[in-house]
């Protein structure tokens, strides 16, 4: 069964051509965030390699570029990709930090509201609803503005954000399995809750959970890159795409638009790559759309 | 009753083939199928699920979506070919000239529009009537179908009806325009044993009031054997057998047709289990050589495999598709030979 | 119907009291409101006395029962900034949020609603592939930024539109709208656009999935074999159906555009309430954020009752309970 979802999954890939665009966007971001402070011209952080005459410098086929500076250079002189390259990472990696601790704490309380049901679970649906009634942009920001900015408290305010949706569709799953035979005789036989959890309710409950989570990583990239664009982000010490394309606002006025066109374009492309994708598994998980 | 030589027939279908092209293969679900039915006449089309009848009927009234499509034949409605006529004329066929009746009436009303909103439709299409005549004939035909309270009833959505009312409600808005022709498929399969009866009795009275000539696309011949004047047996998209309906049932000569016949429950017959025809239909991007039918037949031979049987008279007013018909009622144990 | 809408009655209660209990425990992680207040060259014992006037020193549930008392009678406090009721500087710029969003939800509509029906029912066309990748970079596409490209090139290239504030406005009923006036809608336009991006690629897609849901039903191959015109089947049987989850949808997308409104407001100088939320996050005018996340809850919960009701209005299989 599983080789036969395998291999039709991989024929319908190769078919597929916006699921091959929207892997290959993937795979480029990865190799950015594995690779991209190796091959960047130059560390935008250290202070040293930059120079403030190198400021304002468009992009390098525009008259006045700087062959060293392809995409241009911000007002201290750094180098717009290499900004790109390390912010990405930054963008990148917050992004799917913050999905695997939403997914994990959303999972968890989602078994244990339809496994154990009762008060837990009245109480926890209760607090999704609530949650669920205000735009997950503002829960954010709401919640940065109490934290203030930092990487750490990002990734904890988009968790705070993001668990409602596993916990969901976990909880309606989890009833649904718990329903089954097996699941019944499992309990009737004495097996122990953790272990029927682990072994039967979970590996049932997961599939639904990968589109989610493939969409969830550029939701985040998205509500970080606001966050930081509103200034209650990330700190100006580790700046993510978002944070570029505020620097670059400053100065887009005065038709300097090559420090905060090219970071957007990066979000997009990365977002796009990964919506692309979801659509796809979207597609192949759920029959019933087919 | 020899409606082969019937002055003018009402419908004329001729070699239809409406085939799917699918990225597995390319499904010959209706394939080269004739027939022809005189104005009043019913007709049943009768065949396993997967035999195409529903493709027939959907592709009467050009309802063929891709990637389906119908690929070659006629359908001549009072001579003119429907298989061919635009879109434009289709919208004026269908409901006027032939209408349908669907198979899961929970299902073939929309549900967010009053049952009057979906009848008043059918009159606003076909008829140039005011308002108050249409309202006054929805109600007349709600009350002709068995619908009591009618005015009050065009008020409610479908939702508030039992199954059994809303495919009396689905017969009212078929009838409503007065079609010449009515394809119904399937109309009891998916209500209750008791309400089906109820319902063919109801729609053979009506259509015999109105005169309409009708086609019964059903997998189970008890329905037809009841209702119908002839009988057309589809297998694998190809006609198989043809012939008046009280003889195809009494006496059939093609070995599919015998099968579905032993397979009808008969009180009188003391036998302890029914007879079943063996296997399943075949996948029909993948049919056996020659004779769609040989894997599952008992009289099969060498000659079965090689040549595709054409449709030919049998015996008396039947015609099979098959090269060992079944000649004589007694012969059915003998291994005769053509 | 009166239980019911008593039901909704506590339920909208319950989950604006959640809000206060949330709001009121964040707010006390922020900082010291104190030294919002007092000039920088206080002594200890003027510290003190502000404590006390701010009811600081007592202890957390106390504070909480001051706190929620005075939401209930309409007290909000004043900003720490603009020295005036929090709720008058809120209500003050209610409208011109108001304004964006609800222009926004109407681009949204319009173009939305008939791209996705097209979509929906001629799924494999070539165009709808084009609609359909265009709707996918549009939710992949990040809001603000989408805005400063527009300011850039309206605005900073082309000189077409101007790139911020509010433009000329009129006084209607007591509210000050840039709606009627000419002036006023060249302000509104990139702002509107800015924001309604994200929810015209959102409710495209629910559309499209909503008729192609549709467009499998037998109601409408029945509709279909009544001889309907297939702009009857399309717009008629089939959009009516594919709505019900459109509804619910755009209901929370007003939810989701008055959130992004503050960006959008922030990048436009709109002077609307999220950018003076925005502006006193920076501030920490911690009144003036109480004031308009309980407000928000607010508009929220009636939203959320108004799609319950629509509802029931376009599906009749659905009644209130």
């Amino acid at each position: 069964m599983g080789q036969i979802l395998a291999s039709q999954f991989v024929y319908n890939w190769r078919r597929n051509v916006s699921a091959i665009a929207g892997s290959a966007i993937i795979l480029a971001c990865v190799l950015i965030v594995l690779f991209g402070p190796l091959v960047a011209p130059q560390n935008p952080y250290d202070l040293t390699q930059l120079n403030l005459l190198d400021s304002y410098k468009p992009p390098a086929w525009i008259e006045g570029g700087d062959p060293r500076f392809l995409l241009g250079t911000d007002g201290q002189g750094r180098d717009v990709l290499s900004s790109i390259l390390y912010g990405t990472r930054v963008s990148a990696l917050i992004g799917i930090a913050a999905m695997l601790m939403a997914c994990t704490i959303g999972t968890v309380l989602g078994l244990l509201a339809g496994f154990y049901g009762g008060r837990l679970d009245a109480f926890i649906m209760r607090v999704a609803d609530v949650q669920l009634s205000f735009p997950s942009m503002l829960i954010a920001l709401f919640l940065m503005s109490a934290f203030g900015t930092g990487i750490d408290k990002v990734l904890i305010a988009l968790t705070l954000v993001g668990w409602v949706v596993y916990a969901r569709t976990v909880r309606g799953s989890t009833l649904g399995e718990i329903q089954k035979e097996y699941v019944q005789a499992a309990r009737v036989a004495g097996l122990r809750d953790a272990k029927i959890i682990r072994r039967h309710v979970l590996p049932n409950v997961l599939t639904p959970l990968i589109v989610i989570a493939t969409v969830q990583v550029g939701t985040f990239i998205l509500i970080e890159a606001s966050l930081s664009f509103l200034g209650v982000g990330v700190p100006i010490t580790q700046p993510s795409l978002g944070l570029l394309i505020k620097n670059g606002f400053d100065v887009l006025f005065s038709g300097l638009w090559w420090t905060s066109v090219f970071p957007g374009l990066m979000i997009m492309a990365m977002v796009f790559g990964i919506n692309l994708f979801g659509d796809f598994l979207r597609d192949e998980l759920n029959p019933r759309l087919k | 009753m020899d409606h082969q030589t019937a002055p003018a027939p009402l419908l004329d279908v001729r070699d239809l083939r409406t085939w799917f092209h699918t990225f597995s293969g390319t499904v010959k679900a209706v394939d080269g199928v004739s027939f022809t039915l005189a104005p009043g006449e019913v007709m049943g089309l009768v065949g396993e699920s997967g035999g195409g009848k529903s493709v027939v009927g959907f592709s009467l009234l050009g309802l063929i979506d891709p990637p389906g499509r119908i690929e070659g034949g006629e359908i001549l409605l009072d001579g003119e070919d429907i298989a061919r006529a635009s879109e434009e004329r289709l919208r004026r066929i269908r409901g006027r000239e032939i209408a349908m009746i669907f198979q899961d009436p929970m299902t073939s009303l929309n549900p967010v529009q009053t049952v009057g909103a979906q009848m008043d439709e059918m009159l606003r299409l076909h008829t140039d009537l005011d308002e108050a005549a249409r309202k006054a004939r929805c109600i007349a035909m709600l009350e002709s179908v068995g619908i009591s309270r009618a005015a009050e009833r065009l008020k409610a959505y479908p939702h508030q009806f039992s199954g059994g009312m809303r495919q009396r409600v689905v017969i009212a808005i078929a009838l409503l325009a007065a079609p010449r022709l009515i394809v119904a498929d399937e109309p009891t399969t998916a209500l209750d044993v008791t309400i089906q009866s109820q319902i063919l009795r109801l729609m053979r009275r009506r259509i015999a009031q109105t005169g309409a000539a009708m086609i019964l696309v059903t997998h189970d011949l008890a329905v037809v054997s009841e209702m119908v004047d002839k009988i057309v047996v589809l297998y694998c998209g190809k006609v198989v057998e043809t012939g008046p309906a009280r003889e195809v049932i009494a006496d059939p000569s093609h070995p599919y047709t015998r099968g579905l016949v032993d397979s009808i429950p008969n009180p009188r017959d003391r036998k302890p289990r029914l007879a079943q025809i063996p296997g399943a239909v075949p996948d029909i991007r993948n049919l056996p050589s020659g004779c769609s039918f040989r894997p599952r037949c008992p009289r099969a031979q060498a000659k079965c495999a090689e040549v595709a049987p054409a449709l030919a008279p049998t015996r008396g007013t039947l015609s099979a598709a098959c090269h060992f018909p079944i000649v004589e009622e007694i012969a059915m144990t003998g291994g005769e030979r053509a | 119907m009166l239980a019911y809408a008593i039901k909704r009655l506590v339920q909208m209660a319950i989950v604006l009291w959640a809000v206060s209990v949330i709001v009121f425990l964040m707010m006390s992680f922020t900082g010291d409101p104190v030294f919002m207040v007092i000039p920088i060259d206080s002594t200890d014992a003027e510290i003190e006395q502000a404590r006390r006037i701010l009811g600081l020193d007592r202890s957390m549930p106390e504070q909480y029962w001051l706190f929620l008392q005075n939401l209930v009678q309409g007290d909000f406090g004043r900003s720490y900034v603009f020295r005036q009721p929090a709720m008058d500087l809120i209500l003050e710029r209610l409208p011109a949020t108001l304004e964006i969003v609800v222009v926004a939800m109407l681009i949204a509509a319009v173009v939305a609603i008939p791209l996705g029906v097209y979509a929906g029912a001629n799924p494999g066309k070539p165009l709808s592939r084009l609609i359909m990748s265009g709707s996918l970079v549009g939710i992949s596409l990040p809001g603000f930024w989408v805005g400063m490209m527009l300011i850039f090139l309206f605005a900073v290239e082309w000189r077409l539109l101007p790139s911020s504030g509010r433009g000329d406005t009129v006084e209607v009923l007591g509210i000050e709208t840039s709606l009627l006036t000419w002036d006023g809608w060249t302000h509104v336009v990139l702002p509107s656009v800015t924001l309604s991006l994200g929810t015209l690629a959102i409710i495209l897609r629910i559309t499209r999935a909503g008729m192609m849901e549709v467009m499998r039903q037998d109601y409408i191959k029945f509709a279909r074999a009544k001889g309907a015109s297939r702009k009857d089947v399309l717009y008629g049987h089939g959009l009516r159906n594919a709505l019900i989850p459109v509804v619910t949808i755009f209901g929370l997308q007003i939810g989701d555009l008055i959130a992004f409104a503050t960006i959008t407001e922030t990048i436009f100088a709109w002077p609307g309430m999220g950018k003076l939320l925005v502006d006193s996050i920076y501030r920490a005018d911690r009144p003036v954020i109480v004031v308009y996340l309980m407000l928000v809850a607010l508009i929220f919960v009636v939203i959320n009752l108004v799609v319950d009701l629509v509802y029931t209005a376009i599906d009749p299989r659905i009644t209130v309970k």
